[in-house]
């Protein structure tokens, strides 16, 4: 027994040595201890560790699911895109069809127009032709008229006596030259 | 007692390590008469109080601390994972599969001598794992567990592991020797490295703490206290550590079959 170390710890709570040494306390130390890896131990394996691999479990699954679930929607993105791709390819391709036909019909419309504006100002112009014939003749005779009055007033104020009838006959000799 | 008049200096760095009774002092801390008889085995020490701010603690950090159960871990439980996850891999990869069963009280151990040295840096505290007995225990509960596991396991095979047939014949017979002798061994290194490492630590810190009494030389004595906490911080962890890692390497022997 190492009671004169335990006796002088106990009376003034100063080591004499080796407290370890001490046998004394040893059964004390080793029952707590026991006691203790006893209650752990327990604790442990009923409670905390299962717990905490499940948790570790349980978030390895859900990462495991979650990218599964990020590469099925990146698949659907993809096939979204082309999807995307082929739609605006086809508008593209029906949208010049629509402008081609749409030009066609204008080209035509427009044909037609030019066709109508065409014949039109030919008639127009057929008809001015005939109007400014009729002018000239119209002109030519008012000329004759003007000169046959201008003669006979230049005539009549030279002091002359000549009715109507022989001035006319005379500028009309003379108009035809 | 006498160091004080002679010397000037207060270092008892042993004083640290005494197994006293804890409900022993009255109001004034003299000694009741009673307490002088030796200490039973049911008593409530401060090793009892210690162990059990042990058992305490660990149960707050495993059981509180995994109590979320969030798959987006808390501070306190991604802490508890990781230290679930470091000592499962250790087993995993020392043991091999087969070892994996024994995971919890290889945690067991883990945590209790982590805690216990990590209480023991406390100041006035008690540090259950810088006494041989305890570690003494510890150390024959892995070295029995082993052994008996190993016999069971592997039956009369598992002394073959003592006789190293990758060596020449005639060496044979030495190497089972030197095997046997290294195998009990094993024990008391396991144990005397634990509570050596933790009692000199210890108990150099108090000498430096005693020196700091002294006006001249308290700036560094403070100065070499604060060092070697920090140095005792690592010790406390990495100790944990190699006692794990040893046990985790014992228990290969008794699971993973004779592979010498």
């Amino acid at each position: 027994m190492a009671t004169e170390a335990h006796e002088a710890a106990a009376a003034a709570t100063h080591a004499v040595g080796m407290p370890q040494l001490d046998i004394s306390t040893w059964a004390n130390q080793i029952f707590w201890l026991l006691v203790a890896l006893v209650v752990i131990y327990f604790v442990l394996s009923r409670v905390a560790l299962p717990r905490i691999g499940a948790v570790l479990a349980e978030r390895s699954g859900t990462i495991t699911n979650d990218l599964a679930a990020a590469e099925e929607l990146k698949q659907k993105a993809v096939a979204a895109e082309k999807a995307y791709n082929d739609a605006l390819a086809k508008a593209r391709a029906e949208a010049a069809k629509i402008v081609a036909q749409a030009k066609a019909e204008i080209q035509a419309d427009l044909d037609i127009a030019t066709a109508k504006a065409d014949a039109e100002i030919a008639a127009k112009a057929a008809q001015s032709e005939a109007r400014i014939g009729e002018i000239r003749a119209g002109a030519l005779e008012s000329v004759t008229e003007v000169a046959k009055d201008t003669a006979l007033e230049l005539v009549s104020v030279l002091g002359g006596q000549v009715d109507a009838e022989t001035v006319s006959a005379a500028v009309a000799a003379r108009l035809k030259g | 007692m006498t160091d004080v008049a002679e010397t000037g200096f207060a270092i008892h760095p042993m004083d640290q390590f005494v197994v006293s009774r804890w409900f022993c002092h009255d109001d004034a801390g003299t000694v009741i008469n009673e307490c002088t008889a030796d200490i039973q085995w049911y008593e409530i020490t401060n090793v009892t109080v210690w162990i059990g701010l042990t058992v305490l603690a660990i149960i707050a950090l495993m059981v509180f601390g995994s109590r979320g159960r969030a798959i987006i871990p808390s501070r306190v439980q991604s802490v508890v994972e990781l230290i679930y996850g470091f000592i499962y891999k250790m087993v995993e990869d020392v043991t091999g599969h087969d070892g994996v069963k024994y995971f919890p009280y290889v945690m067991t151990l883990f945590l209790f001598i982590l805690f216990a040295n990590l209480l023991g840096l406390l100041p006035m505290s008690f540090t259950s794992t810088s006494h041989v007995a305890v570690t003494v225990t510890l150390a024959l509960l892995v070295f029995l567990g082993v052994t008996i596991l190993g016999l069971i396991r592997n039956g009369i095979g598992f002394l073959g592991m003592f006789w190293v047939s990758s060596a020449p014949l005639a060496l044979r017979p030495v190497l089972a020797i030197i095997e046997v002798i290294s195998y009990f061994v094993r024990p008391v290194s396991h144990s005397i490295r634990l509570a050596g490492n933790l009692m000199a630590g210890h108990a150099v810190m108090k000498v430096f703490a005693g020196f700091a009494s002294m006006a001249v030389i308290s700036p560094v004595a403070i100065g070499a206290v604060t060092a070697i906490y920090g140095l005792e911080l690592l010790v406390a962890v990495v100790q944990a550590y190699v006692f794990t890692i040893l046990t985790c390497v014992y228990l290969k022997d008794a699971v993973g079959g004779a592979h010498h």
